[in-house]
């Protein structure tokens, strides 16, 4: 194999993990508990300092960040707290369980291109760490794998509010995945393409999958395919939701029922990967919706296919990073403030809008889309 | 017998049932209060002296000592007269009331040559738990000698459970000396 | 007869139905009672179950009625003209004349047909009128009275006083604080002038130091000059003292009364078994004041008895088993060693070699568990330690052993008679072992230091360190008597019953389980199961106690032998009750 391919995509696997996926994911958590404050008029974390006492100096480095190093006095308190097992729980899936649930959502994040390919002499280098054919059906099959992590976390806690949490996430998160499936066939119809990347220069070129107004989306078949479209994205950025355990499908963890849910034995640095796993999922999820229906990291206008940014150079790839972490992160501000406005449902009100209500309206959708297809030239 | 009242369910328009709208307006209002929020025009913001980001006031920096009410319950203290005579005469009244059982007193006389000698009684020690106080004031209103008081003082800390009991001096540092109150132990007396 | 009675003037008058048994008819607020013929009005109310409050009437004591506060309205039946026939009502009663005055109720008997209100406008302004004036010239300074909380003025000023005062001038001043006597602290301004300490001390302690002087505006309780109150009962005063004028110098300024757990009890001090009120806070004793037993003690209680419990809480009580090592040093243990090893060294002596020593101030219990430790042990060498002394003529018998009636009861022998053979028997050696119960054998046993050191196994259970403990080699911490249940037997043959106060201290235990579980591992046999076995076998092997349950010994006590002693101090006042001086 190409040493050269093996090294780059090492780099971008360190990159991609450690520099942008990660610090998201702690940063998340501080943006969620700065963001819900402003939504409820509060302040939030803005108060966290370098407490440099603890290393002999003679005072605190209390610097006007505003809270920004919250997230590692978290990490901090999170690796130092006592690590707790209980006598009761079955100790290897205990063991087991968080890893499960953090492993997939850091997974899924290989097939996600963050930028447009770059062009290093006579080597093209696409943004993603494996660009692959079979992009959002890698992405399904990986996060499924999730629903062990909690469900076995529920289960070999051997408690009945963590048994309870893991039996719900399971039902849910398997009959959300159904809607979630069916609700992309339409996309795929349009794209007649599996590559993720693929399906961002497409929409770079043809207008963005629910702001169709350049390319050939400006036709008439670009305004029809805006409906099934539509559709799609309401009822995949929902599943999302769900998939992610995030209010108001939170039931797993639902604290007035189930104390903590999956997670009520867990302590420490257990608890905080179902913690950061969680914001992972979130973020990931973000990336996709933002990839299939957002037209990933793609200018609107079709401004993505101007000589100079579609040239690979490096500070055209540079914008289009930007313009994908931005959107991205436009779309966890909105999980976010979805949080804090929405209250939880019911579980059977859970149940019947993903079996009664959006498994049939994807289906219908997918059959719709075909329609249009075959009809519209 | 009870009229029983048959409530009929609300009727649901289409826009109901679809929860969209309700979950919109939601959305909305959170984001007013986030907009309002930001530009620190939250209602009350003023009132409540806010740090110009929703209505909070930042505690260590600002207090709010000036504007606590009248009858605003604190920690107990003694308190001494005009003439530093401690008004405590350990009655036990207010160990007796204490509902959490925080305060413990172990009476003493007074010896004879003392210039109070005449008032013959007077704590030996006077204990206040603080980690059990709750602050009722119920010592205040039982004292007959009027002794005790809830000052506005409300920071109390310690690192350990024993720094929270309150001695008889630090009572006393607490409470200060008070006027104008009833001097049973006048010179008539 | 009158004509007019309706009733059959063959059937007779509740009168003379009520004259047939020496009672007569009293109407107290509406309701008819009868009562004994000279009987005061006060305890008649009392039967009838109506309070008349009242501060310086004391049963035991005369009655001057001085304080006032016992004002009831009374009522007669008309006074007949010459010739008048009475006139009788349905119930056969003659109408009541209400008399415009009141009268006191403490110091006038009741009489045929008399009428007597508790309540009712005239009496209520009359008894709020007295109380104004009482309260003219008190002090304020009820948050420094120990006797609040248990003070008689405090309570009928909130039931009858007036809330307010309308004395505008200065109130009287009189000596306060004064050392009266070394036991008793008086303050004159709080005295109402009841007079019943003076009466006290004249009448049943005999040694009148006690009286007013300056009569008028400043009368004051004074105690005689170059007198002092210090009479072995002067601490009754403080207990009879209706306000906070007399207070004890031992219990004063120490705890407010409202914080004391009461426990009755008797004391064990002498034959005589005062009953007691033990009062308690927490693990500790503040204060022991007599009990009403009008066979024992009256109402009174001696000085020195009741100032006897600072032992309980002294520096040198046990609350550890101490083994003896081969230093002589002692060494804390556990008490299954303790007890397997003692079984184990006693078991090596023959009988003859074995004494045990026990206290008569043992409850019969421990003295009945004691007498089976020695029969397991194959020994008839048994013993107390006597103490006679000499009666004060009152309270304090002559035996000041608790419960010398009882061992002799439970062991069939003169308790004590077999002390000097065995001090003999230790001296020659023929002794080698001792177990001695709760008694210092050095003081009044006659034991030396030598004999102590001659025997070749000591066991010892002791309250409080002392000489023979420390030349024990097992020392077991027992407890005392206000730690223990149990029952005694007093001078004058009455069973009466000891009730623990306090917790026994640190690993030391009551006596009775001390003795069970030696007894258990002497003789291999089980034991007892509890405190009430123990007596129910005792009643059963003891002719005297048969019967006897410790529901049936009650407060009071009951007698169950008669010894022919009695206590003077009842006799006095039966003699003072006969001649109608008291109301006893």
């Amino acid at each position: 194999m190409d040493p050269f391919f093996i090294f780059i995509t090492v780099v971008k696997i360190i990159t991609i993990t450690f520099l942008v996926v990660l610090p998201m994911v702690a940063y998340a958590v501080y943006a969620e508990r700065r963001f819900s404050a402003i939504l409820q008029d509060r302040v939030g974390p803005n108060r966290t300092m370098i407490p440099l006492k603890i290393f002999g100096a003679k005072k605190d480095l209390n610097l006007p960040l505003g809270g920004l190093t919250q997230p590692i006095a978290d990490g901090i308190k999170f690796l130092l707290k006592e690590d707790f097992t209980p006598n009761h729980v079955r100790k290897p899936f205990y063991w087991l369980a968080p890893a499960l649930t953090m492993v997939p959502s850091l997974v899924t994040v290989a097939v996600v291109p963050f930028g447009s390919d770059l062009r290093l002499g006579d080597r093209i280098i696409p943004l993603s760490v494996a660009d692959i054919n079979i992009g959002p059906l890698f992405v399904f099959a990986v996060s499924s794998l999730a629903v062990y992590g909690i469900t076995l976390a529920g289960w070999a806690s051997n408690s009945k509010y963590s048994f309870f949490g893991g039996v719900r996430a399971c039902a849910q998160m398997i009959s959300y995945e159904i809607a979630l499936g069916l609700s992309i066939i339409p996309i795929l119809l349009i794209m007649g393409e599996l590559n993720l990347n693929e399906i961002v220069k497409y929409q770079a070129a043809n207008g963005w999958l629910i702001f169709p107004f350049w390319g050939e989306g400006l036709s008439l078949k670009g305004f029809l395919l805006l409906i099934p479209c539509l559709i799609s994205f309401i009822i995949f950025t929902v599943s999302i939701f769900a998939e992610t355990n995030r209010m108001p499908f939170d039931l797993p963890e639902c604290e007035t029922e189930l104390v903590g849910g999956y997670h009520t034995e867990y302590s420490s640095m257990k608890f905080a990967l179902f913690f950061l796993g969680e914001y992972a999922a979130m973020i990931v999820g973000s990336a996709l919706i933002v990839t299939l229906f957002l037209g990933g990291w793609s200018l609107p206008f079709g401004w993505s296919e101007s000589e100079f940014m579609s040239s690979g150079s490096i500070p055209a790839a540079l914008i289009h990073v930007g313009c994908f972490l931005t959107k991205v992160i436009a779309f966890i501000l909105f999980f976010i403030w979805v949080r804090w406005s929405v209250p939880r449902v019911r579980y059977d009100q859970l149940m019947k809008l993903g079996w009664v209500v959006f498994f049939e309206a994807a289906l219908v959708n997918v059959f719709l889309t075909a329609f249009i297809l075959y009809y519209v030239r | 017998m009870a009229e029983i009242k048959v409530i009929k369910r609300p009727q649901l328009s289409l826009g109901d049932k679809l929860y969209l709208p309700a979950i919109a307006k939601g959305l909305f209002l959170t984001f007013t209060h986030a907009i309002s929020s930001l530009r620190g025009t939250t209602r009350g913001a003023k009132k409540m002296r806010s740090s110009g980001l929703g209505v909070t006031m930042q505690y260590p920096e600002e207090k709010w000592d000036d504007s606590l009410p009248e009858y605003y319950r604190g920690v107990p203290a003694l308190v001494t007269n005009e003439e530093d005579r401690e008004k405590c005469v350990s009655c036990q009244l207010c160990e007796f009331i204490c509902p959490p059982k925080a305060i413990k007193i172990t009476p003493g006389e007074i010896p004879s040559d003392d210039p109070w000698a005449k008032v013959e009684k007077r704590p030996q020690a006077f204990d206040i738990d603080m980690t059990r106080c709750i602050y009722c004031g119920m010592c205040e209103e039982v004292c007959p000698e009027e002794a005790i008081f809830l000052r506005k003082d409300y920071v109390v800390t310690g690192s350990d459970r024993s720094e929270m009991v309150h001695d008889k001096d630090r009572l006393y540092e607490i409470g200060g000396k008070r006027v104008g109150l009833v001097n049973k132990w006048n010179d008539l007396k | 007869m009158s004509d007019q009675a309706p009733a059959n003037t063959e059937t007779a008058l509740p009168k003379d139905l009520a004259a047939e048994k020496g009672l007569v008819n009293v109407q107290i607020d509406g309701a008819w009672i009868q009562v004994p013929r000279g009987t005061r009005m006060i305890e008649a109310c009392k039967m009838a179950e109506k309070e008349v409050p009242h501060y310086c009437y004391h049963p035991k004591l005369t009655s001057p009625g001085n304080c006032r506060m016992c004002l009831v309205q009374m009522g007669m039946p008309p006074r007949l003209g010459p010739g008048q026939d009475p006139s009788y009502n349905e119930e056969g009663f003659q109408d009541i004349g209400w008399m415009p005055r009141p009268v006191i109720a403490c110091a006038n008997t009741v009489s045929e047909n008399m009428g007597i209100r508790t309540t009712g406008d005239l009496v209520e302004n009359c008894r709020k009128g007295v109380m104004e004036f009482l309260l003219i010239n008190h002090p304020l300074d009820c948050p420094i009275c120990d006797q609040a909380g248990e003070c008689r003025l405090q309570e009928f000023s909130v039931d009858h006083g007036n809330g307010i005062s309308r004395f505008r001038e200065s109130k009287v001043k009189k000596p306060k604080n004064v050392p009266v006597g070394d036991r008793v602290r008086l303050d004159d301004e709080r005295c109402i002038m009841c007079s019943r300490c003076i009466r006290f001390m004249d009448e049943v302690a005999e040694d009148p130091v006690l009286g007013f002087t300056q009569r008028g505006t400043h009368t004051t309780v004074t105690v005689h000059p170059g007198q002092k109150l210090n009479s072995n009962y002067s601490l009754n005063t403080v207990d009879i003292c209706p306000v906070g004028a007399l207070t004890s110098e031992d219990f004063r300024f120490q705890m407010r009364v409202w914080f004391l757990k009461e426990t009755n009890t008797i004391d064990t001090n002498c034959g005589t078994g005062c009953n007691t009120t033990v009062w308690t806070r927490g693990n500790k004793i503040f204060r022991i004041t007599p009990r009403q037993n009008d066979e024992v003690n009256s109402t009174w209680m001696p000085d020195s008895h009741r100032l006897s419990f600072d032992h309980v809480s002294a520096d040198d009580r046990l609350t550890e088993v101490l083994l003896r090592k081969e230093d002589g040093q002692h060494q804390v243990s556990t008490w299954e060693t303790a007890i397997t090893q003692s079984a184990e060294a006693l078991k090596a002596f023959s009988g003859e070699e074995i004494a045990v020593i026990g206290s008569a101030n043992q409850t019969n219990e421990e003295l009945y568990l004691l007498g089976r430790v020695a029969q397991s042990l194959n020994t008839s060498h048994i013993s107390t330690v006597g103490r006679i002394g000499e009666s004060d003529g009152k309270l304090i018998s002559a035996d000041r052993n608790a419960n010398t009636t009882g061992a002799q009861l439970i062991w069939q022998i003169t308790p004590d008679e077999q002390l000097t053979s065995i001090r003999e028997g230790v001296q020659q050696g023929r002794i080698k072992a001792l177990i001695c119960s709760q008694e210092d054998l050095l003081s009044e046993a006659g034991f030396t230091e030598e004999d102590l050191e001659k025997l070749e196994y000591l066991v010892v259970t002791a309250t409080n360190a002392n000489g023979t403990a420390r030349h024990a080699n097992l020392v077991l911490p027992a407890a005392t008597a206000f730690e223990k249940r149990g029952s005694l037997v007093n001078v004058a043959g009455r069973l009466q019953k000891l009730n623990p106060a306090l917790l026994v201290p640190g690993d030391a235990r009551d006596d009775w389980q001390i003795l069970n579980t030696l007894f258990a591992s002497i003789s291999g046999e089980d034991g007892f199961g509890s405190l009430t076995s123990v007596f129910k076998e005792l009643t059963s092997q003891t002719e005297s106690f048969s019967g006897q349950t410790y529901s049936s010994i009650g407060d009071q006590g009951v007698v169950i032998t008669q010894t022919g002693v009695h206590i003077p101090l009842i006799e006095q006042e039966a003699t003072r009750k006969s001649s109608g001086q008291i109301v006893g």
